[in-house]
């Protein structure tokens, strides 16, 4: 066994140069000089602020944004993950119907509207900045109406922040919910 | 069922089809033993380095040294990892001021990461360093596949090649794999995902202000190079705790699929380098072909029972309308994957030991997560883990031809081998030693209050997460169904027991194996000889897997996902 334990100290220690620092300074020098945008989270700017990432779905609040997907871990980017609760579990159920009802409220919906079901269930990175169309369209008109805007204005803008993905293959066209309160704040910074 | 949901998994067989056989031979190449005695400028660099610490590169390894060696690289590398969690609280750039993880979990991550089974009982942004991450387990995620690999190599060497005494060098077939096959591989598809928003930066965490004016601190990291390791080693530890569902490690659909892509692209080849290496085509497609098989039913049917089920009914009271053609409650799903991307996934993830996710599993159909656990109770071998799933379907086909030859009452041999008593004894322990610790560690689980009350969900899918804890561990899996909280003394060292043996408890008979068919002269075929190259014995070979996994795990599939799944009551 000690005769083999040489190689294995020499032979590690040659891989871990190569693959643990070599190779990702090599992929780290693309990303910085071919990719930089994406290398370095997407991010998106106001006055050449950065405010966040297209990619990572941010807490909005109040009347004045669009919101995005409930998450089980919050929006502060130190943490990830789904709330791992099963179909057959009967916390799933209430925290559905707590979900939809907040929904409702916000966005002055009777109880009896249907919402898409994206609206009350928790992502599975719990950073999804997307919604679908349908969640969108419900809650323009209480965008617009807090924004003393048309609601052709909000419509225009969420068509501008719908991605027209390959998932077209599965019917789910989605709307970028950080794009989308991005346009809204430039508009009102106008 | 044929409807748009198929198209991505036709599009993904066809992929495989094209490059596989490409790839499979050009994996020959590397490990031919011509290639290995060439005197390129590569070959002689290769050898100038290992015969300066002390290998003579030239010169083959019986099994047992081969083991040895193979043994003796596993521990160095579990040491280091092991310490480097355990100090890392002094590295440099520790502007997280991360604490050493604790002695347990440190164990249990040291183990997960070389044994190629990547399970996660910490969420990587707030537990390792970023330093843990591209230095340690990285690394990991290549030489793991890559021990894997040499694995796969030696055996087949020990059943092609007819009277000698060596099955390779240990240390030559691990270099060339890193170097030659997963390091340039990675290198490409990580430019790939560099180019879709999967991010690579040396920043810890940058807080800012949001658009709203709230806080947000987003994460950095080297991650787009351990995210393309981590799919085509089949590793599957993500850089973040929501794996392959976050958005920095999976930005958008056609990472994702080319993430399932590069999952299944080495195993899938790998039939066609044993084609080659016994220089029988038809050998290599016989072995393929039962892979793609099992594959393509397995992510069907976990298509159908995510995607058939009406779960919008399960919470009526809300009032909720689908947000796709399909009737899912996107519960652990995030909308630019898609359910039925995540359902191809899923199967993919569990069908090789990569245990990557990008869905909630624990969130999904019962039946449609008991697919995924029964994916892995094959064994994984469809297509299974970088070399693992190769060499585990051939002790597969190895018994399919017993088996056989015990009803015609014929000596059975494989590709002109002899199948006799040694052979059969280690192929036994092969299929019993993971099983038996998987029911073991599970009943252990069950019993105990404190390790069963770290379930996550009630009733028959709280010991569905039990279960699959320890089948996902014991195949060197690592997928989760993540409500269980297991990051406890009792779960961090029962699984690290069982991702030992579920790793070289496996290598060690499949290494002893390749020894005991190596000397052995291999006989021509003559008319009675048993065909393993007809769709026959595809079939059996497929009966020979789906039944001894049948025997095995049918009580426990029967009280986890099925209950779980009547007891939904659609």
């Amino acid at each position: 066994m000690i005769r083999h334990i040489k190689p294995a100290l020499g032979i590690f220690a040659l891989l871990t140069l190569l693959l643990g620092i070599a190779y990702p300074a090599l992929v780290w020098a693309i990303g910085q000089t071919t990719f930089n945008n994406q290398a370095n989270g997407s991010l998106v700017y106001v006055n050449a602020t950065p405010v966040g990432s297209s990619l990572l779905a941010q807490s909005f609040h109040g009347a004045m944004w669009f919101h995005p997907r409930p998450s089980a871990v919050g929006y502060s980017g130190n943490a990830s993950g789904a709330s791992n609760l099963a179909l057959g579990n009967p916390k799933l159920i209430i925290q559905i119907d707590k979900l939809a009802t907040n929904y409702r409220r916000e966005n002055g919906l009777a109880n009896s509207t249907p919402i898409p079901a994206d609206a009350a269930t928790e992502s599975g990175s719990g950073l999804d900045p997307d919604i679908s169309v349908a969640n969108a369209q419900l809650q323009a008109p209480r965008v617009a109406h807090a924004r003393s805007i048309s609601l052709s204005t909000v419509d225009s803008l969420i068509s501008r922040a719908t991605t027209s993905s390959p998932s077209y293959f599965f019917g789910t066209k989605v709307v970028n919910v950080i794009t989308l309160n991005l346009e809204l704040k430039r508009l009102q910074m106008r | 069922m044929i409807n748009s949901t198929i198209i991505p998994l036709l599009i993904m067989a066809a992929l495989i089809m094209a490059v596989a056989p490409f790839l499979g031979r050009y994996i020959y190449r590397v490990f031919a033993d011509d290639q290995i005695k060439k005197d390129t400028k590569l070959n002689k660099l290769e050898r100038n380095f290992l015969s300066r610490i002390g290998i003579d590169p030239l010169a083959e390894q019986s099994w047992k040294a081969y083991a040895l060696s193979l043994i003796a690289f596993s521990t160095v590398s579990i040491l280091f990892i092991y310490l480097l969690q355990r100090i890392q609280y002094l590295e440099p750039g520790n502007t997280n001021h991360l604490h050493a993880v604790p002695p347990a979990l440190a164990i249990n991550t040291a183990v997960s990461f070389v044994t190629n089974t990547n399970w996660q009982n910490y969420a990587g942004e707030s537990t390792m360093t970023a330093i843990t991450q591209t230095l340690g387990l990285a690394v990991q995620n290549f030489v793991s596949a890559a021990v894997g690999l040499s694995v796969a190599i030696a055996l087949t060497r020990g059943i092609t090649r007819s009277r000698r005494n060596t099955i390779g060098n240990f240390w030559v077939d691990l270099m060339r794999s890193t170097t030659r096959i997963l390091l340039p591989l990675a290198t490409i598809f990580s430019i790939v995902l560099l180019s879709q928003g999967v991010i690579d930066n040396l920043v810890i965490s940058r807080c800012i202000t949001t658009i709203a004016g709230g806080k947000q601190c987003i994460p950095g990291g080297l991650v787009a190079s351990q995210e393309a390791i981590k799919e085509l080693g089949t590793n599957g530890g993500g850089y973040f705790n929501a794996n392959s569902m976050h958005p920095f490690e999976n930005p958008n659909f056609l990472t994702n699929f080319l993430e399932v892509y590069s999952i299944l692209l080495i195993p899938f080849s790998l039939p066609f380098t044993f084609g080659n290496f016994a220089k029988k085509r038809r050998e290599g497609i016989t072995i393929f072909a039962v892979m793609l098989i099992l594959w393509a039913s397995s992510s069907l049917l976990l298509l159908h029972f995510e995607t058939s089920s009406n779960q919008l009914n399960l919470a009526k009271t809300a009032n909720l309308t689908a947000v796709t053609s399909t009737k899912v409650l996107p519960e652990g799903q995030d909308l630019r994957i898609s359910t039925p991307s995540c359902a191809i996934f899923s199967a993919s993830t569990t069908a090789t030991s990569t245990g990557a996710v990008n869905c909630s599993l624990d969130s999904l159909e019962p039946a449609a997560s008991g697919v995924a656990l029964f994916n892995m109770m094959l064994g994984e071998v469809s297509p299974g883990g970088v070399g693992s799933g190769l060499y585990g379907i051939l002790v597969f086909a190895i018994l399919a031809v017993f088996v056989s030859g015990l009803m015609v009452g014929r000596t059975p041999e494989y590709l002109g081998k002899k199948i006799q008593g040694a052979e059969m004894k280690l192929i036994t322990i092969y299929l019993l030693i993971s099983p038996a610790a998987i029911m073991i560690f599970s009943a252990f689980a069950v019993i105990l209050k404190t390790a069963r009350t770290a379930v996550g969900n009630p009733g028959a899918q709280g010991l569905s997460e039990i279960i699959y804890s320890f089948v996902s561990t014991g195949n060197n899996n690592g997928s989760a169904l993540a409500g269980l909280s297991s990051n406890t003394d009792f779960y961090n060292i029962t699984q690290a027991i069982n991702m030992v043996i579920g790793r070289f408890g496996l290598i060690i008979p499949v290494l002893a194996l390749a020894g005991a068919l190596v000397s052995k002269q291999a006989i021509p075929q003559g008319p009675g000889t048993f065909a393993t190259d007809k769709p026959l014995f595809a079939s059996i070979l497929i009966a020979t897997i789906v039944l001894i996994v049948g025997i095995t795990y049918f009580p426990v599939l029967a009280l986890g996902p099925i209950v779980a799944h009547l007891s939904l009551g659609h």
